[in-house]
Order: C-alpha cells, then sequence, then structure tokens
C-alpha cells in the first residue's frame, strides 16, 4: 500500500476528503464525522489495506474545531495512516463510535469523553473512565480552568 | 515419686495417688482436671508461639532470607512480641456482622484443636485420653473446626469471606473422607482404634515399613490430605491471600485473629501427631523385628525425644509443600480428591485387606 | 452534558419478595493482587465470572495536561512515573521523539547504551513480574528469587546514574552522563550469573504441575481480539499477534542485533507466561551482542537549552516491557507542546481483560491479570 493508492482509494469513496500538505510521518486525511464510520469500514476491510490495528486513538482541541485522531495499521504490514476528523461544533461535539469496528476503541472513545466531551453516538457503555462520575469539566480542554488544582506559570 | 524420662506411667499415677490421699474425691479429681487443663493451655500456647517462630525461619530459608532477626536471639522473642502487640490491639466488629456468631466463631476454631490435642499420646505413660476411640475421636473433633469456619465467613458480612468460608466447607468435607479412609487403612492392621494399642503394634517396626506398598501410598495420601483439611497452602483457597485478602478471617482483628492464626498451628500439631503415631508408631524408638543390639540402643533415646522429633519432620514436610508449591484452584482440588485420592483410596484399602488376610506384611 | 451514572449501581434488596440476584465484588481499590490501585467490579455466579468491569483513574495524574505546561526537557521526566517498571524506555520514546522533530542525530554511542539499558530494564521488568506472578499464584517464595535476582540490575543502574527506579538517563540528544566504567564487567558478570539462574525459575514454576494446571487454557485471547484491542507486548504476541516494535519499526540499536521475536499461538496464560521468560532470554542475547561493542563517542548531541519543535505532528513507538508504548506529540513551534497523548501499553492490554476472564474463576481471574502484567500508573497515567 503507498500513499497514492491510498488517496485514490479514499477520495472514490469520500471525494470531499482533505489531505493536509506538508512533510508529514504518516499520510494524514481530514474527513467530516458523518464519513468517519463508513470510512473504517472500508479501510478495515478492504483487502489491500486491511488496517484492523488502531494503535492511537486521542483528540485535539483547537479553538474554532475539534479533531479526534485515529492512527491506524495493518498487523501484516508496517505502514501507518491517520484519520482525522474535524468536528466544527464545539457546543455538542459528537461523532460516530468506531467501537464496532477496533474493540480497542471502547475504551479510548471513553477516555476521549471523558477529558475533552467528545460524544461518541451508538457507544454501548459511553461513561467517565478516569475521572470520578460527578467531574465538573473536561480537564483536556485548552479552555478548563481549575484554579484549585492547576497552578499557572 | 519415681521420675523416669523413659517411662511417665510411675510419675503421673504417683501424682495420682498423692491427690487421692490428700483430698476427697472429688476435690482431687477437680484438681486433677485443672492441672490437666493449665498444662494443655500452657503447652498449646507455646507449641503455637515456637510454631509460628519455626514457620517463619523455614520460609525465610526457603526463600534464601534470614527471617526474623532483631526481636531477642535470632528473632525468637518475635513472635511473643506479636501476641504482645495482638493482645493489644482493638478487636474491631463491622456495622452489620452478626456479633454473636462472630465472636462464636474464633473460640468454636480454636477449642476444637485444643480438645482434640487431649488425646494425643505424647510418651509412655503421658496421654490424658486413652479410650477404645481415641484415632476415631481426634478425627471427628478436629472436624468441628470447619463450623468455626463456615460461621466465621457467614457472620462476617463481607464477600470475600463468604466465598472463602464457602470453598473451605467444600474442601473440608470432601479432604475429611481421604484422611479418615487413609487412617482405615492401617487399622486394618492394628486392629484397634485405641492409640496405646496402635503404638504397641508397632513394637518391632512402624507400620510405614511393615504394611508393605499399601502403607505407603496411604501416607502420601494422608499428608496430601491432611494438609488440605487443615487450609494450608498450597490448598489454602479458604484463605487464598491473593484472591480474597484473607477469606474467612479477613474481619478479624487483634486476638480473635490471633486465634484463627494459632488454630491454624495446633492443627498443624495434630496432624504431625496422628501421622507420626499411625505411621511411625508415635514415641515407639525405631524397631527392627528382632534385632535385639540395634532395638536397644534405640530404647536409649527416650520416647517423648523420638515423637516430637517425628512430629518436626513431618512438619517441615508440611511447610515445605506450602513454600514451594502454587495454590491450587477450587476446582481442581475437588477434582484431585473425587476424582483421584478418593478412588485411589478405596483401591489401597481393598489392597490392604488382602495383604492383611494373607498376612503379606512383616 | 449530563454526567452517566453508574451502570451496575446496586439497588436495595427488597426482603419481602425473595428473587436471585447477581453477585457483586468489588475488587480493589485495595487487593493484593490487581497491583496497585485498580478497582475490577466482577459480576458472579458461584465462583464463575459473569463479568468483569474495570474501573480506573485512582492514580490519574493528567501527565497529559501537565506536558502541556512544560519544556521538552520536563516531559522526559514525567513518562517514567507512568511504566516505572520500564522507565527507561519510556523516557526514551519521548527523547526519541523529539530528536525526529528536531531532525537530529544522536551518536552511535548513545543509540547503543539506550538499547542495551532498555534491554537490562526489559529484564528486572520481567524478573520482578515472574516474581509476582508466582505469588498471585500462592507460591510466595518466587517473589523472593525474582527481586534476588533484580537487586543486581538496579545495582548497575545505581552504578550508571544515580537512581534504581526512576532513572531519568535519557535527555534529548542523548543521555544525561557517561557510563560508569564498571558498567561493562558487571553487566558482563550478571548475564553470566542469570544465564545460570534462569532455568532455576523454570524448574520452580514452569515444569509445577499445579502451576500449569493453573494457567494452561485460562484467559484465553484469540489472535483477531488481540489486534483489535491492540494487546501488545508478550501478551499480544503470545496470541500470536506479531506486534514488536523492535522489529516491525527498529529504532536505536536494533536495527543491527540479531533476536528472535517471541510468537506462541495458544494465547493463555502459559503461553504469555511463556513469552516473558523467552523474551529474558532473548534480552540477554542482544545485551551480549551490544556490551563489547559499545562504540567510543559522545555520549550527548549538544541541544539548545529551550527546545522548540517545528509546527507540526511526531508519533514514536517503542516496545516497553508490557507492549507498545506510543507518544504522539502536537507542536506549535512554541517551547513546550499543544498536546502530547501517551498511547499507554496496558490500558489497552487492560480493556481486554473482560474478554479473557469472562466464563473462568476467581482464581483464573488473578492468573490472567498476572499474565497481562498490569502496572496502574501505566494505565492512569
Amino acid at each position: 500500500m503507498t500513499n497514492e493508492k491510498l488517496k485514490e482509494l479514499i477520495i472514490s469513496k469520500i471525494p470531499d476528503a482533505e489531505f493536509p500538505e506538508g512533510e508529514m510521518q504518516f499520510l494524514n486525511v481530514i474527513i467530516k464525522p458523518d464519513d468517519l464510520h463508513p470510512l473504517s469500514i472500508l479501510l478495515r476491510n478492504n483487502p489491500e489495506t486491511n488496517f484492523d490495528y488502531l494503535f492511537c486513538m486521542t483528540a485535539l482541541d483547537y479553538p474554532t474545531h475539534f479533531f479526534t485522531v485515529y492512527h491506524m495499521t495493518s498487523s501484516q504490514s508496517t505502514f501507518s495512516f491517520v484519520v482525522k476528523v474535524k468536528i466544527e461544533d464545539k457546543e455538542t461535539p459528537a461523532v460516530d463510535t468506531v467501537s464496532d469496528i477496533w474493540k480497542t476503541a471502547e475504551f479510548l472513545e471513553r477516555e476521549v469523553f471523558d477529558l475533552f466531551g467528545i460524544k461518541f453516538n451508538n457507544h454501548p457503555d459511553l461513561r467517565r473512565i478516569l475521572l470520578e462520575d460527578d467531574w465538573v469539566g473536561f480537564p483536556l480542554r485548552k479552555d478548563y480552568t481549575d484554579e484549585a488544582n492547576i497552578v499557572e506559570l | 515419686m519415681n521420675f523416669s524420662i523413659y517411662d511417665f506411667t510411675g510419675f503421673v499415677s504417683s501424682v495420682d495417688l498423692w491427690l487421692r490421699s490428700n483430698f476427697p474425691p472429688l476435690v482431687a479429681d477437680l484438681t486433677g482436671f485443672v492441672i490437666i487443663a493449665i498444662c494443655f493451655l500452657t503447652f498449646v500456647t507455646l507449641l503455637g508461639l515456637s510454631l509460628v517462630y519455626i514457620e517463619r525461619k523455614v520460609c525465610a530459608f526457603f526463600q534464601q532470607r534470614l527471617g526474623p532477626m532483631r526481636v531477642g536471639f535470632w528473632g525468637t522473642a518475635q513472635t511473643i512480641a506479636d501476641i504482645i502487640k495482638l493482645i493489644f490491639k482493638e478487636p474491631l466488629i463491622t456495622k452489620n456482622s452478626d456479633k454473636f456468631l462472630f465472636n462464636l466463631a474464633a473460640f468454636i476454631v480454636i477449642v476444637a484443636p485444643i480438645m482434640a490435642i487431649a488425646a494425643v499420646p505424647f510418651a509412655k505413660g503421658l496421654h490424658v485420653l486413652d479410650f477404645d476411640i481415641g484415632l476415631f475421636f481426634i478425627t471427628a473433633i478436629s472436624s468441628i473446626g470447619v463450623t468455626g469456619i463456615l460461621l466465621a465467613g457467614w457472620s462476617s458480612n463481607n464477600k470475600y469471606s463468604l466465598i472463602g468460608a464457602m470453598r473451605s466447607g467444600a474442601q473440608i468435607v470432601s479432604y475429611e473422607l481421604s484422611v479418615v479412609l487413609s487412617l482405615l487403612t492401617i487399622i486394618v492392621l492394628t486392629g484397634s482404634l485405641q492409640l496405646s494399642v496402635i503404638i504397641e503394634s508397632q513394637r518391632d517396626g512402624w507400620w510405614i515399613f511393615k504394611g508393605n506398598i499399601p502403607a505407603v501410598i496411604a501416607f502420601f495420601i494422608f499428608i496430601i490430605a491432611s494438609t488440605a483439611e487443615s487450609n494450608r497452602g498450597p490448598f489454602d483457597m479458604a484463605e487464598a491471600e491473593s484472591e480474597l485478602t484473607a477469606g474467612f478471617h479477613t474481619e478479624y482483628s487483634g486476638i480473635k485473629f490471633a486465634f484463627f492464626f494459632l488454630a491454624e498451628y495446633i492443627n498443624l500439631f495434630i496432624i504431625a501427631a496422628v501421622g507420626a503415631t499411625v505411621f511411625f508408631g508415635g514415641w515407639m524408638p525405631l524397631h527392627i523385628g528382632n534385632f535385639e543390639f540395634f532395638n536397644n540402643v534405640m530404647d536409649f533415646i527416650p520416647p517423648i525425644v523420638w515423637f516430637f522429633g517425628k512430629i518436626s519432620m513431618l512438619i517441615f514436610l508440611i511447610m515445605w509443600f506450602k513454600w514451594t508449591f502454587p495454590r491450587l484452584r477450587i476446582d481442581q482440588l475437588l477434582t484431585l480428591e473425587w476424582k483421584y485420592l478418593l478412588p485411589i483410596n478405596l483401591i489401597n484399602l481393598l489392597l490392604m485387606s488382602l495383604v492383611a488376610l494373607n498376612g503379606w506384611h512383616f | 452534558m449530563t454526567i452517566p451514572d453508574y451502570k451496575n449501581d446496586l439497588t436495595i434488596i427488597d426482603e419481602s419478595k425473595p428473587e436471585t440476584q447477581e453477585y457483586f465484588i468489588n475488587m480493589g481499590p485495595q487487593h493484593p493482587s490487581t497491583h496497585g490501585v485498580l478497582r475490577l467490579l466482577l459480576t458472579l455466579d458461584g465462583e464463575n465470572l459473569k463479568k468483569v468491569e474495570p474501573h480506573l483513574g485512582f492514580i490519574h495524574r493528567s501527565i497529559e495536561k501537565m506536558c502541556e505546561k512544560d519544556s521538552y526537557q520536563q516531559i522526559v521526566h514525567l513518562t517514567d512515573r507512568m511504566d516505572y517498571l520500564s522507565c527507561h524506555i519510556n523516557n526514551e520514546a519521548v527523547c526519541l521523539c523529539v530528536e525526529a522533530g528536531l531532525q537530529m542525530e544522536v551518536p552511535e554511542r548513545v543509540k547503543v547504551i539506550r538499547t542495551i539499558i532498555d534491554e537490562l530494564n526489559r529484564l528486572s521488568s520481567h524478573q520482578l513480574w515472574w516474581g509476582v506472578m508466582g505469588m498471585d499464584l500462592g507460591a510466595i517464595t518466587t517473589f523472593l528469587y525474582g527481586f534476588r535476582d533484580r537487586e543486581l540490575i538496579t545495582d548497575i543502574f545505581e552504578e550508571t546514574c544515580g537512581a534504581r527506579l526512576t532513572m531519568n538517563y535519557n535527555v534529548p540528544g542523548g543521555l544525561m552522563f557517561d557510563i560508569h566504567p564498571n558498567f561493562q564487567k558487571r553487566t558482563k558478570d550478571f548475564i553470566t550469573y542469570f544465564r545460570k539462574k534462569l532455568p532455576e525459575y523454570d524448574d520452580l514454576l514452569s515444569n509445577n504441575i499445579i502451576f500449569t494446571e493453573r494457567t494452561k487454557g485460562i484467559g484465553y485471547l484469540s489472535k483477531e481480539d488481540a489486534i483489535s484491542f491492540g494487546v501488545t507486548g508478550p501478551t499480544g504476541r503470545a496470541s500470536g499477534f506479531a506486534c514488536d516494535v523492535r522489529k516491525r519499526f527498529p529504532y536505536s540499536a536494533y536495527d543491527r542485533v540479531d533476536f528472535k521475536e517471541i510468537i506462541y499461538t495458544e494465547g493463555d496464560c502459559f503461553a504469555r507466561y511463556k513469552a516473558r521468560i523467552d523474551e529474558m532470554w532473548e534480552s540477554m542475547k542482544i545485551i551480549e551482542q551490544l556490551i563489547d561493542n559499545i562504540p567510543e563517542g559522545e555520549y550527548k548531541e549538544k541541544t539548545k537549552a529551550v527546545i522548540k519543535l517545528p509546527e507540526g505532528e511526531y508519533y514514536q513507538r517503542v516496545e516497553t516491557a508490557r507492549g507498545e508504548l506510543g507518544v504522539y506529540i502536537v507542536s506549535d513551534n512554541k517551547k513546550s507542546p499543544y498536546r502530547v497523548k501517551f498511547r499507554s501499553p496496558g490500558f489497552s492490554n487492560l480493556s481486554a481483560l473482560d474478554t479473557m476472564a469472562r466464563g473462568n474463576k476467581i482464581a483464573d481471574l488473578v492468573a490472567t491479570m498476572s499474565t497481562l502484567d498490569l502496572v496502574i500508573p501505566d494505565i492512569d497515567r
């Protein structure tokens, strides 16, 4: 699998997928929240890509949008690929779950929900994982303040 | 007063005679009971303390370390210090536990082995209860202890304790069978349950040597089953410290915890004593048939030394298991008993009967 | 957004209406075999497990948030508080990531020393795991044996950098100091000693019938599940998932040493156990290949006092004793990163616990957990 072939494959499925320019360690693609689940199924089940190993999943908080970032690779090859989902809605961010495709996503999505407050639709058991259930706020957001526990330098 | 280290009969009867000649019969009897009770309680306490110390040292040597070294010479006073600490500790009782049963359980657990120890023959004449069902009495009484464990687990109102107690109930009831059957294999040869008769029958050699192969098999089954019956590793499912924190005695503290602890070691002693009595001739020195010279040399060593020597060997063996093997799982434990030990035991009993009938033993 | 309730909140039992209920046990947060503060909510049917639900976060320190305020040199010191048993490997992950961002080539000497200490670190972690594994199964003696041999490695570490557990030996650009003159000799002595002692481990546990009965066929994890759950390290390789980062994405000096990737296909506790034991042999092989060939040179490449990574994203993975550790740094060209994510191996490995343990007994759960080799700070971060 090469970057070009993968690009073609994704564009054939999702025409408005963005491929950021510049020097990157892995090939990145930026898609809309609705496209994530179909694309994941495609990448997971396509015999050429066969991305069956989601090795990292996290989120990024930017002033205007969220990214959820999925690092994936195949257990047969060393080719890695990054899917970024751009969530424009800062008030009630939500994206479809991929825990039915990669089981590890169940815990990783709970962590993202816990620390970023991004909701995952259809997640089997979405609740806080690291923090207490009655915690207020989402600590890894950039606008999170906690005067008692965070010392500003 | 004729005192001899080889035969306590004279000493004991002279004490008895003195009591009866100086006091009315009722007072004499009562005084006798009290003296015996005090002797046993002292003995049991000392035994518990020393066995705890021995266990820690043995364990330490298996683990390539020194064990307790700070309190007293080579840490000999360590267990005494521990007991003092346990006595002064607050006896905590959890809020919703059944307080009566909770307290009762600790006493049942400690009383059962103390009663059983009364029937143990220490040396010639040093034997409190010597009636014709001696062996039966020991096994019956010492299995009362399981009631205490079940009560402790139930009354603690703790889920770990309850699981521990359930396991322990299943385990002790199962392994009781194998213990009794393996002892029965030797009873076929002795023809009596009376402990003094069993010992006397080994005057020309111990049953483990005389009883042919079935006796050896019976001994191995006995040592496995009795380790399991006393809840010691590798069969310590009821405590299973890495699974159930401390099993049935999780909620006990202070002196009541000490009772559980002490009961385990007294049980260990009783097992070793029964094993030594039935398979290794109790206090009887090592005799070989009519080899007079050898027998006389062996007789020179006092019976009480023989008895405690044999017990020490057996206790060391049981401790060796504990500090070497991983723990079994509860279903494996029951499989071992019902699918392997029990059938082997029954066949072994049949074999021994054939041996006894045909006189194939020595 | 509302905060969800506990799903398995215990309801008050109405005694007037007797009905069968599920039996819950809280294993932890303080429990001897959870190896730290991990809480498992077990749903039981007798002794059989119907469900295992991990509750994490008791020592969550939000290291990722702290990283957003710290300089890159400081981040390195936070990482060995995650997986303290493979602290050097954790440090290395961040250092490699920063070095890749700076496009800096570290001296050969650094690469070799890092690799040797990585493997010593892996050995010491596996020794501790072996001891604890025995203890979890009730053989307390193994604990002391494991620690006896581990002590010698921590002594080497102490002489090298002054610390025994959280070493902080790596810095971006190289190492904090050069190795001690005794380092090579002591390491070689240790390898000679441990080659004799490792068969003892087999005598005590691997060949013990009770141990094999307790572990064979227990806690099964299929290859598909292992990949799907992202279970890596010896745990994943025991299920047949070839996930060794040292082979797949070589870093430091792993591209020039000859070692075998241990793969078992059974996927049970015993396979995981054997995978770790075999990995100890391989680690010793790696150290032996490198210890006499440490190249001369600088132990550190000069870096600026304030490191600023160019804008972009950097991902670096290393193989810790527990599995694949990933460091994901998003930089916006400031002195501290915009976002750091640690993909910790324990977190993913733990997520497969329910699948492995379901249907087994409580005692099997203990065995399964100890073969997962969990380090709780690594999971909670």
